[in-house]
Parts: structure tokens; sequence; C-alpha cells
């Protein structure tokens, strides 16, 4: 049977079809669908962990109790597992154990455009990369297959147009998996200096044993097309489509491992053709490689920034494209924004109101920093708005702090905000940090956590209780505060960052998506009260619109959540409820 | 059969994915390869969303070459001139004439650009404008605006209409299965 799928269904469903038993990832755009995917199977045991370096611990667990395990997380989430990934390329695997690494070429939703392949030789594993949906099935397979039979790890990369692309993918049965027994092997499993030294060399050693196995093709991996003899092509993953549409008279040889890199089979190729050109997204990496091992490249005036298409090819090897119908022109931008009824939006306000410097983090409250609220100045990485206030704060003997809080969503708190705020606490810090708790992870589409109440199955689970967990930590001040009364948190504002002390603002109303019966009437704005003061615009309200001609707001109710935000605002009693 | 190439715009909430997702279906179920490529922002409703739908007998790229789209959908009135690199001599516009005001525009910084939409209208071959809400509402819920869009387009496309009435049925919630189809049918005729 044949269905149309995303790259993301179709690692969910190599997982089924490949028999992996434990599935453990932190959701992160491109790759979140996957283990939403994998949590309609039964069979497979799949949840939300904390972070990618715990997702990754648990599945070495998994491998080591002898069964296939798998992790999916995007490219900046690797950086979290870096540290078990560096070791568990030495202790190596039981079961086979594969981690879907999701690119975003072009950050259409990351911080930062980094390459993953890298990730791939410096742990010193292999790293295949499907092209489309059937491939991102098959290649699972494979991946799993390679682990056991070599006892590594694999990285299985994709990118934005994997994961979020679709194409038609042969489905099959689920296979029955091998299964391994437990193992009790101190000198593979136990990463002492001693037996890391003797690991070390077995990894040197199963690499070449790996690059042998590309070069020969025993996993039917790296086909060559042979067309034109003056110009070869050597691609991976979706540029591989690309290459073939934008020049079919081309020789190509696709990369589906590629790392280590087929140097022999990549020789015979470049003996046939005239120019060898390597076409690759982001990173010099494959090209590196080749001139590395002494293979001549013809140069192409690639950036390095951003994703390529069929027509940058086009362009990159002087075929000319086709002219757009009509011109750009500037017009009014549809920025992302936080939902109407957003929970985050009255604390923001407040923050902008008091004019305080806000250490950001990522979630969906990054998005109080467009105008008009324009309340966010600092957003580096997950979990990093803790640590950063405090750095403001020791720096500036306190100074700063007074006039700063750290703001932080209770997933990305629960990810790894907790180890900062332990680090503040620890170290007698003065910031003031507010965790914006609204129940649920938003930005990647409202997966839960632990502070949700439910599993990835929705099965009912411990709830953690925020203000017994801070004070458990050494919190002393504690607030909990409702962020749609804009007036108590500008209160709790002033007085918690006036404080010489740690102190930590929780808000409490869930996220809209999340909880739907938080959803009340709408408000309607009454035009004799209106005065035109623009205070409630200035929420930056989707539902909340303004008549340019009649110089007074108004609601569209269809998208009105009944927050009461709004009221809250208006000093001319010209917003009310219906119903 | 002939390569199509259909670049499907929307605003976040106006079912353009799920659209997109049934034009997909229904080419495979034709016996079409097929292949889209969807990008939509950060944020959950609002956003700009864009959809490439690619059929024909092999596809390759995922995503339309510049000046290659046979046919733009705009779910919103506006909405197509944020995407102006594929659309090219031989292409057709669906439009819809209902419009959703960016941030900018509701917040007075900023006018509906109007005039630009209707003067870019003449780049393409040929233009169907649809009113979908108008429609939608008339047949009884605003939320089904985008099915009369599909309906439309799917007039355009070589595909049986039983093809997609059966593929919709799937894919639309259980109990609102005669409501899309009435709007289906609705943009179908129009």
């Amino acid at each position: 049977m044949k269905e149309v799928l995303s790259g993301n269904e179709a690692f969910a469903r190599g997982a089924y079809e490949y028999g992996v038993k434990v599935v453990s990832s932190y959701p992160g755009t491109p790759s979140t669908e996957i283990t939403e995917h994998v949590a309609q199977y039964d069979e497979i045991y799949s949840e939300w962990a904390t972070n990618e370096k715990v997702a990754l611990e648990t599945v070495i667990g998994a491998s080591l109790a002898g069964r296939r395990a798998m992790t999916c997380m995007k490219h900046v989430g690797l950086n979290v597992a870096a540290d078990p990934l560096m070791t568990v390329s030495y202790t190596g695997v039981n079961g086979g154990l594969i981690i879907v690494v999701a690119d975003d070429p072009n950050m259409f939703s990351s911080q930062n455009e980094q390459d993953s392949r890298h990730y791939a030789r410096l742990a010193k594993v292999p790293m295949l990369e499907p092209a489309d949906s059937q491939e991102a099935k098959d290649f699972i397979g494979i991946a799993l297959e390679v682990s056991e039979k070599y006892c590594t790890p694999v990285l299985v990369r994709s990118c934005t147009r994997i994961s979020h692309s679709k194409s038609v993918v042969a489905l099959k049965a689920r296979n029955t998996p091998p299964i391994f027994e437990p193992e009790n092997d101190i000198k593979k499993w136990v990463m002492v200096p001693a037996n890391a030294r003797v690991r070390h060399k077995i990894v040197e050693n199963r690499l070449d044993k790996l690059s042998d196995c590309a070069d020969t093709g025993r996993l039917t991996i790296n086909p060559v097309e042979f067309r034109s003899e003056e110009i070869g092509i050597i691609c991976a993953g979706v540029t591989y489509h690309y290459v073939k549409e934008a020049m079919p008279e081309a020789s190509i040889l696709k990369l589906e491992m590629v790392y280590p890199i087929c140097f022999e089979k990549i020789k015979r190729f470049a003996e046939k053709v005239k120019k060898l050109y390597v076409v690759e997204e982001l990173d010099r990496f494959i090209e590196n490689e080749l001139k590395a091992a002494g293979i001549e490249v013809e140069p192409l005036n690639r950036s390095v920034c951003g994703e390529l298409s069929v027509d940058e090819v086009r362009k990159l090897f002087g075929k000319s494209v086709r002219e757009p119908a009509f011109d750009p022109r500037q017009l009014p931008a549809r920025p992302p924004n936080m939902c109407p009824g957003c929970s985050h939006r009255g604390m923001f306000y407040a923050i902008a109101k008091l004019k305080l410097f806000a250490a950001g983090d990522i979630g969906c409250y990054t998005l109080g920093l467009l105008p008009p609220l324009s309340a966010i100045n600092s957003t580096v990485c997950m979990g990093a708005s803790i640590p950063m206030a405090h750095g403001m704060d020791k720096a500036t003997d306190g100074a700063l702090a007074r006039k700063s809080v750290a703001v932080i969503g209770d997933s990305t708190f629960f990810h790894t905000g907790i180890n900062g705020l332990l680090n503040s606490v620890y170290n007698a810090g003065t910031s003031t940090v507010i965790i914006l708790d609204n129940s649920i992870t938003g930005m990647t589409g409202h997966q839960p956590n632990p502070g949700t109440g439910c599993t990835i199955k929705g099965a009912p689970t411990q709830k953690i209780n925020f203000p017994k967990l801070l004070e458990a930590m050494g919190v002393k001040n504690i607030r909990t505060v409702n962020p749609f009364d804009p007036d108590e948190c500008i209160k709790v504002l002033k007085e918690e960052t006036a404080k010489e002390e740690l102190s930590v603002i929780v808000t409490d109303k869930p996220c809209i998506f999340a909880d739907r019966s938080v959803i009340k009437p709408p408000f309607y704005v009454d035009v004799n009260n209106c005065s035109g003061c623009t205070i409630c615009t200035r929420l930056g309200c989707p539902a909340i619109l303004w008549n340019k001609e009649e110089k007074r707001a108004f609601i569209d109710e269809t998208l009105c959540t009944g927050c009461e935000l709004c009221v809250k605002v208006c000093r001319f009693n010209a917003i009310h409820q219906r119903g | 059969m002939k390569d199509i190439n259909i670049l499907m715009i929307g605003v976040g909430g106006q079912g353009t994915v799920l659209s997109s997702d049934i034009v997909c279906d229904v080419a495979l179920a034709g016996d079409a390869d097929v292949k889209k490529s969807e990008i939509h922002g950060m944020a959950q409703r609002g956003g700009s969303v864009v959809s490439h739908v690619r059929i024909g007998a092999k596809v390759l790229s995922p995503v339309i070459p510049v000046g290659e789209a046979d046919i733009v959908i705009s779910f919103e009135n506006m909405e197509f001139l944020r995407y102006p690199e594929y659309a090219g001599k031989n292409t057709s516009l669906v439009v819809n004439k209902y419009r959703i005001y960016p941030p900018s525009v509701a917040g007075g910084q900023e006018t509906y650009p109007a005039e630009q939409t209707e003067e870019t209208k003449k780049a393409f071959k040929e233009v169907f404008e649809i009113d979908a809400m108008k429609t939608a509402t008339a047949i009884g819920n605003s939320k089904v605006a985008g099915m009369v869009m599909l309906g439309k387009l799917a007039a355009l496309l070589p595909f049986d209409a039983d093809l997609w009435r059966t593929v919709i049925s799937k894919k639309v919630p259980p109990k609102t299965v005669d409501m899309n189809l009435a709007a289906f049918n609705a943009g179908y005729q129009f």
C-alpha cells in the first residue's frame, strides 16, 4: 500500500516497520512530528524527555538492554545531547541505536544554521542522509542494520525540506526485530580512562571498516547515475533532487552515507568525468573532506548561508532561470505573534511598562520581542535566560538585577532552566526570574511536559508543583501571579526586582490551546466610551484592531478568547463582554 | 501525465495545510507521483503559510522552481503578492476575495495593499476570483471557506470530482463531511 507521508511521518513509520522498541525525544522544529507520529504506534514505547541529553541517555539504556531505540531532535538539540553522543560512540551499542537530527537551512524556525554533519565527524559515527520520505523510512532500517553490524550509534540527518515535505511511500508490515540479551560488560560500558583508551582504538578501526562499506556499497548506499562524461556532481539529501532537476545531463554520485565518505568510490567516479563538482547545502563539508583526501574538486561560487533549490543549482552552473511574473514589493508583514488570549502577553505588557531588561529564552514567549511590546532583550539558547540574568547581576554588583528579569517557559525551565536556577540559588544571585507557566510546550505545537499532568499518550501522570519545587530548591521569594492582571504583574515586578535576593515569579494561566476550557465569551468595544487612546492596541493582541477613519479600536470577535486583558488596561470602561 | 505545479498560499488557521494534503492524496489516488513542501512560520495562528505541491509522472524537487507554478491559489486576497518568484507568464491565479488584515494594517500603521493586489492580477494568464467566505457562510459555516477554494482548484486539475469527494470525506472530521462536501461542490461549480 502507498501513502503520501511527510519525512517526519516516514521516519516514524520506519521506526515502526523496523522494530524500534523505545523512542525518547524532546520536541524541536522541524523534528517534532517524528515522535508525535511514533506515539501513535502501540508497539513502540515513546516519551517526551525533559531535554535531548536525557533523551539520548534513555535510548542508550534501551540499547544496552538489547532493544532497538531511536531519539529525534533538531540541530540545536544535538548540541545538548553532544556529551553522551561523544561517549556512546566509544561504548558502542547493543540493540540498534539511531539519532535522527533535523537541520534547518535558512532558519525557518531556529536560532542558528549549524550543519550537523560536523557532529558525525566529531563523534566518529556514521551519518545517513535520505533524499525524500521513502528514503526517510528506508534509511531507518539501514541505519539500524549498520548500528548493530558495526556496533555504533548512527546519525540520520534530515532538514526542513525533508521533515516538512511529503512524498509517496510504500508501506510494509512491522518486522520482527532482533532482540539481544542485556549487556553487563564493564570494559565496554564503563568509560573510565583505562577502558576508554581501548575503546578509542576500536572506534578508529570501526571508521575504517565503515569507509570500506561506503566504498563497496554493500548496503546499496551511495549509488552512481552515469550520464555525461563532462560533468560529475556529488550531492546528498534533498539536494540530490535539486541537482537532478537542474542538471539532467550530469552524472551524479548520490551520497547516502555522508560520513564516513566513500573516497575510493569517489575517486573511481572522478576518473570517469572531466569535471567533478560537489553541490551541498550549508558548510563545505563534503568538499573539504574530498580536498583533504587529495581529490580535485571544481570550485563553485556557492553561499554557505541558506538553502539550495533547483534555481540556485541552475545558477551555480551558469544556466538561466525563468523570470518571475511580477516584482516583489513591500507588503504589510504577517509576523509570528503570540495568539489572542496568550497568557504571556500581560506579563510582557508589565515588563515593557516598567522598561525592564528581559533576558529571554526559546519558546512562544520569544515573540515578546515584537512590537508593540518589544519586551525581550536577549535570546541565545534553551535555558540561557536565567544564567544570563545571573551573569548580568554579578557583573554589575546587583545594579542590573534591579532593572532586569529573566523570562522562561515551563518546558524550557524543565529542559535546562532548572540547572541555571540552581546555580543562581547556590551562588547567592539576586536576579528576578519569571517562569511563564502555561502548562504546555507551546511553540512546537503543544506537547505535554512534566508541568502538564499527562504523558505523550495522554495518560495522567505527576504534575510538577512549581512553588513546592522552588521552595525545595532554596528559593526564598516565590510569587504566583495572574498574567491577565497587568496591575498585579507590575506591582509584583516592582517588589521583587527591588529585593537584593533571588526571586521567582510564576504565572498560572494555561496556553489557550492546551486548555480550551479557559475560553470565554468575546469582548467588544463600546464606541461611545472609546477615547481612541490606543492603550489596548499596545497589547499586540491579534484580535484588537484599529479603525483608522474613526480613530477607534475594535475587536475581531471571531479571534477574541475572552482573556480580559484589554478590559484591565482600558481606563474608559469601553470594553465589555458579550452574552 | 503533464507536470503540474501548484503554489498554495494562506494565513495560518485557514486550512491551507489540510487542503494541500488533500491535493496530495487525490494525486496519489489518481496514479500520479506527488511531492509537497510546506513552510508554516513559528506562530500557531495568523502567520503566512505556503505549500508547494508538484504532481507528475516523476517529481524531483519538492520545491517549485522560479516562474514554474501552473496555478497559484491564494486563500486570502493579498497573500499571493508575497511569493512573486513562483508565478510566470502562464500561471493561473485562484484568489479568495476575503481579506485578513495583517497586524500592522489592523493597528493602523500600514494600509491593505488593495490597489497593488488588483494591478498584480494582470500579470497572470487567467484569474479566478472566489468570494469563498460569502459562499461558505451561505452554506452555513465560515470555516469551510477553504474547501470552497479547494473546489475551484479541483475543477482546474485532471482528476475526477468523485475522487476528490472520497479523499475529502476521509480527511475532514466525520461530523463535518456533509458541510465540507457542500462547500467543495460550490467551489467546483463556481
